[in-house]
């Protein structure tokens, strides 16, 4: 007769499982909201974006994405209303100053006068700027809005990306890294 | 008829509010002059997850993401895709989630045939319930000890008599 007595615990022991399985993932600290990219180790999509200007001045050059053959681009996206972008603006600035890497920032839905007023105010870390004012590129690469940015290797492979603000966490720990490990 | 209104009232409601479906959001100016090109754009939007909001179709949903996602089936609609070419260029982009139907593979499978496994094993479970006997109930009945009492106060009850 102990094993049916026994049986009166199995709901418990089920509940228990569960609860274990749900306290291990609430634990593992792993943001269920934060997808994978698709684009992972794949190329990046090819697109052409004119340059920033204002004012009849040029503030910098456009991006096509051929430009990225044979270089080590960190590509970002932002807009001067986009409140985390200027919380990763510091990181940016530090990814500008890395050797060897090509900072690209793609302007997105933003007005041009906004934006430029928003670099001369903040600094321009950016080496080109392409705009995206109507948000026809940010779809190519699966973005779900700003800030983010995508790593992309010598092949024009996208192999990190970020999305969200870059934090001096992510930057040190993440993306400095991936930039080491491509430029071997 | 009285006790008839109800029903019918209920009836004439379903029959008037049935075809009243959500509207989709696309804005004007969005939709593609080609009908028989829109029509497509709106069976391809329906299939795709607004990745922003909560389980709206893109078809369904006014966040600015969404927006650019129809322009984006429109535009390769245009190009001359085909449905499932559009569907498989924004699922190239946006990963399994973006489909509002999950595909089936080895990590959905528990997903898709999970609920009739579960199903499966209640039913096997139930008939093998229903098909033992009866007697093995009553053979499980009282501990040793306890038939002996029972058995003693029964023959208690049976001296008073």
């Amino acid at each position: 007769m102990r094993s049916r007595r026994l049986l009166y615990l199995a709901p418990l022991a089920v509940f228990a499982a569960i609860a274990a399985a749900a306290a291990f993932y609430l634990q593992s600290g792993r943001d269920p909201s934060l997808l994978p990219s698709a684009l992972i180790d794949k190329p990046a999509p090819a697109f052409s974006a004119p340059g920033l200007e204002h004012g009849g001045k040029i503030i910098r050059q456009g991006i096509e994405s051929a430009s990225f053959k044979g270089r080590i681009t960190v590509l970002n996206f932002f807009a001067s209303w986009c409140a985390p972008c200027l919380i990763e603006h510091p990181q940016i600035t530090v990814l500008s100053k890395v050797p060897g890497v090509t900072l690209a920032g793609i302007n997105y839905k933003d007005k041009p006068a906004d934006a430029a007023r928003w670099l001369a105010r903040h600094g321009n870390p950016y080496a080109r700027i392409g705009v995206d004012r109507d948000g026809e590129i940010a779809p190519e690469f699966g973005l779900y809005g700003v800030p983010e940015t995508y790593l992309i290797d010598r092949a024009g492979r996208i192999r990190f990306k970020q999305v969200g603000p870059i934090t001096k966490q992510v930057l040190e720990e993440k993306i400095l890294p991936a930039i080491e490990a491509l430029r071997k | 008829m009285r006790r008839y209104a109800a029903p019918i009232l209920l009836a004439l409601f379903v029959a008037i509010a049935a075809p009243i479906a959500p509207a989709p959001a696309i804005g004007p100016g969005e939709a593609l002059e080609d009908a028989k090109l829109e029509g497509r754009a709106r069976d391809i939007g329906r299939e795709l997850r607004c990745l922003v909001c909560q389980n709206q179709s893109i078809d369904d949903s006014d966040a600015p993401l969404a927006r650019d996602l129809r322009r984006l089936v429109r535009k390769r609609l245009t190009a001359g895709d085909s449905d499932r070419e559009v569907i498989a260029y924004v699922h190239a982009r946006y990963g399994d989630f973006v489909l509002l139907r999950p595909p089936v593979d080895e990590r959905t499978w528990l997903l898709w045939f999970g609920p009739a496994v579960a199903l499966l094993a209640a039913l096997l479970f139930l008939l093998w319930r229903l098909r033992r006997p009866r007697g093995a109930t009553e053979a499980a009945g009282l501990p040793a000890e306890e038939a002996a009492r029972a058995d003693a106060l029964l023959r208690d009850r049976g001296d008073e008599k």
